[in-house]
């Protein structure tokens, strides 16, 4: 089989195809209702924590800025809700410890207008105050890694971005609102990806899209034509064949461009700057009204979800209260997914608040696990269908037996551990059910601490 | 591994057709022996893995394939026994054993009945069905009964007992390659037929449960080294076909080489192995006192294992790998690179992938 897909040409070497399960393909996005109570947990991006400028009590209105910050790699955050101040301090995360957050409670009947934020001309704007009105959005990026979209659009001093390319992959499983973004907002996507054009001075953009999604490369390829010719340069939709973790900026590049980023760098080292649509989407429609990012488009799906879909949801609203509005009822659910199956994290509580880097929540009900319920794990035999599947080119087997054995050192410095983005593949083949890639998180975690001790 | 055993059934079927009774209780008595030792050391001695994985059919019934018809089952309980205990258990059991355990109960039997082993009775005798292969019974621990006799009393010489490999290094008698592959034609001395293996082999690679690099390389090593003698030398040498079809070469090659535990996880490493023991197999089977090397290769072969993953580990991206040729892109052709622009790689700050060598000396 291996053959055959390079006689194919295929985008990149090895990965997997996990069934693609995308039941929202074709449901429109839809909005969620305001919660009676948002969480607005102040770290949601890598980056010192921004400090509350708002106290408990005062009223705000939807958009206005609630804590702000002078930390390159930090964003500002912004009301979700108009309402009233309620509480500042700890409540869950989404990674389970509890984090600081502004607790705010909404305003009965209040609209879903965003009343804060003044429109603004940005069409002489240079560079650097496209960057500077991206920072005070608080945009990061929205396809799950949740970096500052301004630090990822600024480019080093010593080098140049020719290509902007656009993230449209959505390589993991069930989900879809990129994919409705790209089919529903094509024209505040365009506009998105000129702004980010001109913040980095690139040429011409290049928006990949997974071969399983022609509807949102048609719904691009139309309002590309109706933008008409572009000072910026030109925009290209292009089709990459499906494959698992196509998502990745890495794999994406290989797909379009053949070549390798090299290991330990960025996409900059090639003059290219990775950016998700649904970041550049909502830049395209929050840059003109000079407001803040204050809600997204989440999947809401799963086999334990009575209406599955894209939902545009109010930042901070609480799992608990989306779950009861798409119909996902608490007794049957047995594991909710923060993110896509693959990739994404299994909810610490049902109380933890939509943030801005999560993409979707799963919810799998007991019968959809049954069949993987009283699986054991077997020693690993050796079978090397992680090798052929690690689209890194890693040794999973090896680093698995290493992790075993908690030799976390040996793994970062012989078998290459920190080129792994945890992408899941090998863990998704696995015969014997080995949890490599969860071993692998904790082996990078710890050394990343010791690394920290260390300086 | 279930479709392992599946695919090696018709295996034994048709080896049970060519041999008749004695064949039939040698595959029952060996993988029972094995399952037993298995049940034992897996409840005992708190191994890991368990009799429902199949493994230890897969040992024992490869085994027997591996064994002459007419080995007395005491023997191949015996052998049944070593091949857990000594080639798996004593390592820690499933997925951690160094050498392929069916092939340690064989060296194991090769060493101390030397005489049993190399018994061969020809294939497809009359009244097969109906009576055992005297050796088949002998008591244990005594000398099994002689089949030279018993073959002379059914009209046929003792030389009919010989396989093709011991013909042609003691007697210098060729068989065709057709007949070897097909092991239809009757009074052959051989094991399993070697196309019915290549067909389940197939089947086990187009399902992926095996790597077919692996065989691939053996066959194509061992074919490739005898060509080049035979071309070297005619006279002296036999045919590329004839060496690839005789013997235990093809069983080797796709179930006992490809043993996941047993052989390398990297590609490369895969290529490396095969050639290794298809190489090793021509060289025994030429040059030493033996007819047959595919074991010994196989055994050499497992034992090369960690130093051939030692030197094949895969290179990961973006560390000098190959790009790929047609891309839908070019880069830009205002892209400057690195090294002009003088640009900084900006670097992890975590996991440095060299060992610092000041720690080591500390």
């Amino acid at each position: 089989m291996k053959l055959l897909s390079y006689f194919r040409g295929e985008a990149f070497q090895r990965g997997v195809h996990p069934p693609s399960c995308k039941l929202t393909a074709q449901t429109q996005i839809r909005r969620l209702p305001f919660p009676p109570k948002v969480v607005v947990p102040l770290s949601q991006h890598i980056g010192k924590l921004p400090h509350p400028i708002v106290k408990v009590g005062q009223e705000v209105v939807r958009g206005e800025p609630i804590a702000r910050t002078d930390d390159w790699l930090s964003v500002p955050h912004h009301a979700p809700v108009t309402g009233v101040v309620e509480f500042i301090g700890l409540r869950p995360g989404v990674r389970g410890p509890w984090v600081e957050s502004i607790v705010i409670r909404a305003h009965p009947g209040s609209s879903q207008e965003d009343l804060w934020g003044q429109p603004r001309d940005l069409s002489t704007a240079s560079g650097a105050d496209i960057l500077q009105a991206i920072w005070d959005t608080g945009m990061v990026g929205l396809g799950g890694a949740a970096f500052p979209t301004h630090a990822k659009l600024t480019v080093p001093k010593q080098a140049k971005v020719h290509t902007l390319v656009v993230n449209g992959c959505e390589c993991e499983p069930y989900l879809t609102c990129d994919h409705r973004v790209m089919v529903e907002q094509a024209d505040a996507l365009v506009a998105g990806i000129r702004y980010a054009m001109r913040a980095t001075a690139a040429v011409r953009a290049i928006v990949g899209i997974e071969d399983n999604k022609p509807d949102a490369r048609n719904a691009i390829q139309e309002a590309i034509r109706r933008a008409g010719s572009l000072p910026e340069g030109e925009i290209h939709a292009e089709l990459v064949p499906t494959k698992y973790p196509q998502g990745s900026e890495k794999m994406l590049i290989m797909a379009l461009f053949g070549v390798e980023i090299p290991a330990g760098g960025l996409p900059v080292s090639l003059g290219m700057v990775v950016n998700n649509v649904g970041t550049l989407a909502a830049l395209g429609r929050l840059l003109p009204a000079g407001r803040g990012l204050t809600e997204r488009v989440v999947t809401i799906t799963g086999p334990g979800v009575a209406r599955p879909g894209d939902y545009i949801v109010p930042l901070g609203t609480p799992i608990r209260f989306v779950l009861d509005y798409a119909g996902a009822p608490d007794a049957t659910a047995r594991q909710i997914i923060l993110g896509g199956p693959m990739m994404g994290q299994a909810a610490a509580s049902l109380d933890v608040p939509i943030t801005k880097g999560i993409s979707g929540v799963l919810v799998l009900r007991g019968e959809d696990l049954a069949d993987r319920a009283g699986l054991k794990t077997y020693p690993c035999i050796k079978c090397a269908e992680c090798v052929e599947s690690c689209p890194m080119g890693l040794n999973p087997s090896q680093l698995g037996m290493l992790a075993a054995k908690r030799e976390y050192d040996l793994m970062g410095s012989n078998f290459h551990l920190g080129e792994c983005f945890e992408c899941g593949c090998c863990t998704y083949v696995c015969p014997s059910n080995i949890p490599l890639v969860q071993q692998f998180r904790v082996a990078k975690q710890i050394l990343r601490e010791k690394a920290v001790a260390k300086s | 591994m279930r479709h392992v055993v599946w695919s090696l059934l018709p295996v034994c079927a048709f080896y049970v057709y060519q041999y008749g009774l004695s064949a039939l209780a040698s595959l029952v008595v060996v993988t029972a022996s094995c399952l037993a030792t298995e049940r034992f050391f897996v409840r005992q001695g708190g191994q890991s893995g368990d009799i429902g994985d199949y493994s230890a059919v897969i040992t024992g019934l490869l085994l027997a394939l591996s064994i002459p018809p007419g080995f007395p089952l005491w023997m191949g309980a015996v052998a049944g026994g070593v091949a857990i205990a000594l080639g798996k258990a004593l390592f820690g059991g499933i997925g951690f054993n160094v050498f392929n355990p069916a092939l340690v109960g064989r060296a194991f039997v090769q060493a101390a009945f030397p005489q049993a082993i190399a018994t061969y009775t020809p294939s497809f005798l009359p009244g097969r069905f109906h009576e055992l292969i005297p050796s088949s019974m002998a008591l244990p621990l005594m000398q099994p009964a002689d089949v030279a006799v018993w073959l002379k009393a059914k009209q046929l010489d003792a030389l009919a007992g010989a396989t093709p490999l011991a013909k042609w290094k003691f007697e210098g008698i060729l068989a065709n390659a057709d007949e070897l592959l097909t092991s239809l034609s009757g009074h052959m001395a051989v094991g399993p037929s070697p196309a019915l293996i290549l067909v389940c082999g197939a089947y086990l690679a187009l399902r992926r449960f095996m790597d077919w690099r692996i065989p691939a390389a053996i066959l194509g090593s061992a074919g490739l080294t005898a060509w080049l003698l035979f071309a070297f030398n005619d006279v002296r040498y036999p045919n590329p076909f004839f060496m690839m079809f005789s013997g235990g070469l093809i069983l080797g090659a796709m179930y006992m080489a490809t043993d996941m535990a047993t052989s390398p996880v990297t590609p490369k490493g895969m290529w490396v192995y095969g050639a290794l023991i298809g190489l090793l197999t021509v060289v025994i089977r030429y040059y030493s006192g033996l007819p047959e090397g595919v074991m010994y290769a196989i055994l050499l072969g497992n034992a090369a294992t960690p130093l051939i993953e030692k030197i094949t580990q895969p290179t990961p991206f973006g560390k000098g790998g190959r790009g790929k040729k047609s891309a839908s892109y070019p880069l830009h052709p205002g892209y400057i690179s690195r090294e002009d622009a003088g640009a900084v790689t900006p670097k992890k700050r975590f996991l440095p992938n060299k060992p610092k060598q000041t720690e080591r000396e500390s």
